[in-house]
């Protein structure tokens, strides 16, 4: 989850995700060699005394700072269409589970053989336990199978809401009469917190999203004492 | 626990519905909705010909893990009133 003075990203649970944060790496690197870059001549300008009122024509750097930027566009542009393509494979899921948004709490429904649906609410700062999150902790965690393929199911009862997850690079609008699909896959078991990510209200900041993802058999277990 | 009734043809348990060309995108409305509309029509259909409804349990399996429960509840009950707008 989040953590205090924190600059990047949250560590990645999901292949996507790590995908996702490499090529941040990357493309800020080139966003910072760019700017070192582009400062350092500012300064080299306007720290000289030498000058040249009779420039015609500069055809090679022009050519170069033409080709360069052109070049450096591709490699952005390659890495970031693979990760997109990838976010968009064809996989077949093992489970299906449902949210819908409501103003101002998330509720979860479990219906590929029975019908399991819960309400996922907020614990207010005045009932948290020591140790617990504020403002991300919930009454009802979703908990999920590890190491599976998951189609998560978005929409909203009333107005937009957004469920998203950070650490697995998840955020999908929650639009009401829609139903936007998303894929969960963690790699490895733990809580992942998540806050909507649309203001809806009043109370849109207090209606986080913790996924308790569990192996298997916990998971079966959990769904069977649910019901 | 995982795993209820497959329908035939299909051994094993109930997984999850798979995926379907139809619906290829992130908007699965109508995947939900037409496998409802098939459900039924494929239980009018085969109970004026006289034949067994077994069939049509893929479409329930799919329409069921798929849509919101509230949204079927809701068609449910403009189907027993008569003022659903799809045909049936």
């Amino acid at each position: 989850m989040a953590y205090p003075m924190q600059l990047g990203f949250q560590d990645a649970a999901s292949p996507i995700m790590e995908e996702l944060l490499h090529f941040h790496d990357h493309t800020l690197m080139i966003v910072f060699l760019i700017s070192s870059l582009v400062l350092y001549i500012i300064s080299l300008m306007l720290t000289t005394k030498l000058t040249h009122t009779s420039t015609m024509d500069a055809q090679e750097v022009e050519t170069v700072w033409t080709i360069l930027p052109a070049i450096i566009l591709i490699m952005i542009a390659l890495p970031s269409l693979r990760i997109l393509y990838m976010m968009d494979e064809i996989n077949n899921p093992s489970l299906t589970v449902k949210t819908m948004g409501h103003q101002w709490y998330w509720s979860y429904e479990y219906t590929d053989y029975e019908d399991l649906s819960f309400d996922s609410y907020m614990i207010p700062t005045s009932e948290l336990k020591p140790g617990e999150l504020r403002l991300l902790e919930v009454d009802n965690r979703v908990v999920l199978p590890m190491e599976m393929t998951i189609r998560m199911l978005i929409s909203s009862e009333d107005v937009l809401h957004s469920w998203a997850v950070p650490s697995l690079g998840l955020k999908t609008d929650a639009i009401p009469g829609r139903l936007n699909q998303t894929t969960l896959m963690s790699t490895r078991p733990g809580l992942f917190y998540g806050q909507c990510s649309e203001i809806c209200g009043s109370n849109h900041s207090f209606m986080p999203i913790v996924l308790e993802l569990v192996p298997l058999k916990y998971f079966e277990k959990w769904s069977a004492s649910m019901l | 626990m995982l795993g209820g009734e497959c329908p035939k043809p299909c051994k094993g348990k109930w997984p999850t519905p798979p995926f379907d060309p139809r619906f290829p995108n992130q908007n699965q409305t109508r995947n939900c909705y037409q496998n409802f509309l098939d459900y039924h029509r494929c239980i009018k259909t085969m109970n004026r010909r006289g034949k067994s409804t077994q069939p049509c349990e893929y479409y329930f399996r799919v329409y069921h893990s798929l849509c919101p429960i509230s949204w079927v509840q809701r068609w449910k009950e403009q189907i027993k009133d008569g003022t659903f707008a799809g045909k049936i």
